[in-house]
């Protein structure tokens, strides 16, 4: 017991000896929460549409009005011919640009249907697709109003984020995707770092056992994690206003689960690498799937069916979803429960890989 | 002795001497192979597979409130469309606690007067209710429901229908990538990320455990100068990320079948420009903190986040808060990726290139700038 507190004494010192390294431990995950919070939003707002206007009566300047009016676009560029616009799209100059043709004014007066052309940036697929959305609703709403108002239809509520806040979704998951990066990284760092400077040598003949180090190499990065972890859940809540409507009771074991789970492939990875640059390159390597897959970058569920299956490896998913529902679902015990025992049973696997790989390397 | 070389001149031999150890070092060490080799085939493979933003996989709960023959009509219409799953409860409290439990993402409500309604010959409502909690699948699904039920409407002859149909149509053609394929403008996107590991990860990294194992001191000693060493540094991180490049450029044409537009005079400048603040950058990092733990994490999140979360890769940066628009303005990969998805989808547009080229030039001499005076200061 008195050299496992030795070694666990250590290694947090190990850990925070340095100042820089210190630092490193809490100001970027932080700053990255936060500008990472403004910055990952799938929302298109200020675009700078295009306008080639063929008709110009007063109908086709009615909906140019409209679309000026709405906040999503910023500037309109007046365009006067079909080279024009072919520049302005292949420079990137806007993302869309609407063509109104000559007969347009005619057929309205007239009270006929028409078209109006809209050419989109297919290399911003996305987001063009979010414009089109905005224009065919104003569109739309240009020709309904002269028609007469009907009843029924489908009535749309969101639960859970009534006026779909699009921080509320993303807070919650850069909380798992902040810690999982700290945590590898840390975690990947220890062993190889020692094996780099020649201490790991001395931490072997000393009298320490096996089990002793690896649990001396868990103990701080699990402290950090859990300290990051626990200062984001308050600046999510504080700060952003982000409802916290589970319980703490259920989003701490499954924090620490999901630590122990990132720990222990942490271990492996800097058991695996005999210097620094492997065991960080090795980590980023990690990281980089574990995100993707969780369902953060896009919902599982949109992913192939072989894909989909591969996700249930990934810890990150599970703790996604429960950190999700901690936050605005108030997420019964039995559903959390369904989340964390995969993640259990995760750790264990993990950690007990890298320990028979720190063992076997021992040798 | 012509042969012996005037120390504080640029030095040929010197050059090719240095770089060959640094040959040396890359080829000795797997983690190099890793990140040059095996993570770009990892990232397009993620990238092809794993994010698709289009939601043909979302399940949704289908509550019924009524038992007329009328009510299975628009759920049966769902249930036709492609790969949806639609759940069916009997009530609204079961469907709530499947989407808290995150099994479904949205719920179709039919009420009670349903049937009634449509035999009335009148337009029905239904309810459509959210996931929230993600709100993009929310965005979609509602706009989903509401396209099936306006051509169920329509298909019934219902009145309100005709009246909807909008008096002006929009015709939305997307050039350059009419399938709408999120592929075609993440892979580029994940050339400049690849790039990014190499230019700044690995040599910030790799110059690092020089002045952390005191290897620096022992060069700074010999008569290499400083413009060799950085020079030796530099030429084969910025020869293995080009060699990366072109593999997954490769592999994006053949494998994931994108088109390939440009020219490959473009497709090596502009990697060649970027490469400049990209290098620069991993060498200032590493000579600025000397210590490769510290380095390692000041690459992530100085370099390798920014280009992931602020280039305008995944998110719309006219979108974001000013002062992070502001900010993303000194990420050189915000200059590289439009290039890039020009280059593959839309052809050679020079005009788009030449300033964007231009900047992350201007980019690669601050960075080198800076990390020959850090690298200076701290000799003396």
């Amino acid at each position: 017991m008195q050299r496992l507190r030795a070694i666990i004494v250590k290694e947090i010192w190990a850990l925070l000896r340095d100042p820089k390294a210190r630092t490193v431990l809490v100001v970027p995950p932080l700053i990255q929460l936060f500008i990472f919070t403004f910055a990952t939003t799938l929302d298109v707002r200020n675009v700078d549409i295009a306008v080639l206007d063929r008709s110009a009566g007063t109908h086709s300047a009615e909906l140019v009005q409209r679309i000026a009016g709405s906040p999503n676009f910023r500037h309109i560029r007046y365009l006067r011919s079909s080279d024009e616009l072919h520049r302005a799209i292949d420079r990137q100059e806007v993302i869309a640009a609407l063509v109104i043709e000559e007969g347009f004014d005619r057929a309205l007066d007239r009270g006929q249907p028409t078209q109006v052309g809209l050419v989109l940036d297919g290399r911003r697929s996305n987001a063009a697709q979010i414009v089109a959305g905005y224009l065919s609703l104003i569109t739309a709403q240009m020709g309904a109003e002269a028609a007469p108002q009907v009843q029924g239809g489908v009535e749309v509520t969101n639960w859970l984020n009534p006026s779909l806040d699009y921080i509320w979704f993303t807070l919650p998951a850069l909380i798992v995707i902040i810690v999982s990066i700290a945590g590898l990284a840390i975690t990947s760092q220890t062993v190889s770092r020692e094996r780099e400077m020649g201490t790991f040598d001395q931490l072997l003949v000393s009298p320490l056992r096996v089990h002793e180090i690896l649990i001396g190499k868990i103990v701080p990065p699990f402290l950090v994690g859990a300290f990051n972890g626990t200062l984001y859940l308050v600046v999510a809540q504080l700060v952003f206003g982000i409802p916290f409507t589970g319980s703490l009771l259920l989003f701490f074991p499954a924090l620490f689960a999901y630590l122990l789970a990132l720990i222990g492939l942490g271990l492996f990875v800097s058991a695996l690498s005999m210097t620094q640059q492997q065991s960080f390159l090795g980590s980023f390597v990690a990281t980089t799937p574990l995100i993707m897959l969780s369902g953060y970058a896009s919902p599982i569920e949109n992913m192939p069916g072989w894909l989909q299956t591969v996700t249930y490896l990934d810890p990150a998913r599970y703790f996604l979803v429960i950190v999700q529902g901690q936050f605005l679902k108030g997420m019964p015990a039995i559903d959390v429960l369904h989340q964390t025992w995969p993640l259990v049973l995760i750790a264990f696997a993990t950690l007990s890989a890298s320990a028979w790989l720190f063992r076997s390397r021992m040798e | 002795m012509s042969e012996a070389a005037d120390p504080a001149r640029f030095d040929w031999r010197r050059l090719r001497a240095m770089m060959r150890k640094e040959l040396a070092q890359i080829l000795r060490d797997p983690s190099t192979f890793l990140i040059a080799l095996a993570m770009p085939l990892l990232l397009l493979f993620l990238f092809g597979y794993a994010v698709s933003l289009d939601t043909a996989g979302t399940r949704l709960a289908l509550g019924m409130g009524d038992d007329s023959n009328a009510g299975p009509a628009p759920a049966a219409s769902h249930r036709a469309s492609p790969h949806r799953d639609v759940e069916i409860s009997r009530n609204r409290e079961g469907a709530r606690r499947q989407m808290i439990g995150d099994k479904v993402r949205g719920m179709i409500v039919i009420p009670q007067d349903f049937g009634r309604t449509v035999k009335a010959g009148r337009m029905p409502t239904v309810q459509m209710v959210t996931d929230g909690s993600q709100p993009n699948t929310a965005i979609f699904v509602a706009n989903y429901a509401q396209g099936i039920f306006q051509s169920w409407a329509a298909n019934e002859g219902l009145p309100g229908a005709a009246a909807k149909t909008p008096q002006v149509e929009l015709s939305a053609r997307f050039w350059y990538n009419p399938g709408l394929k999120s592929r075609y403008f993440l892979v580029p996107g994940s050339i400049a990320i690849v790039m990014t590991m190499i230019g700044t990860l690995l040599t910030a990294l790799v110059v690092a455990r020089e002045w952390e194992r005191g290897t620096m001191e022992a060069i700074m000693a010999t008569p290499v100068t400083m413009a060799e060493f950085i020079a030796s540094k530099i030429l084969p991180y910025y020869l293995l990320a080009l060699a990366s490049m072109s593999l997954c450029t490769v592999i994006a044409v053949t494998a994931f079948g994108l088109p390939f537009r440009g020219s490959l005079l473009a497709l090596y400048l502009l990697a060649s420009a970027f490469l400049m603040p990209a290098l620069g950058l991993g060498l200032f990092i590493s000579s600025a903190t000397k210590n490769q733990f510290v380095a390692s994490q000041m690459a992530l999140i100085v370099s390798f986040l920014p280009t992931f979360l602020l280039s305008g890769f995944l998110y719309e940066i006219s979108s974001m808060p000013v002062p992070i628009q502001a900010l993303s303005y000194a990420v050189p990969a915000r200059y590289l990726i439009p290039s890039l998805q020009t280059l593959f989808l839309t052809g050679d547009i020079w005009a788009h290139f030449l300033p964007n080229i231009a900047i992350m030039l201007g980019f690669g001499f601050l960075f080198f700038f800076l990390s020959f005076r850090v690298t200076r200061r701290s000799l003396d």
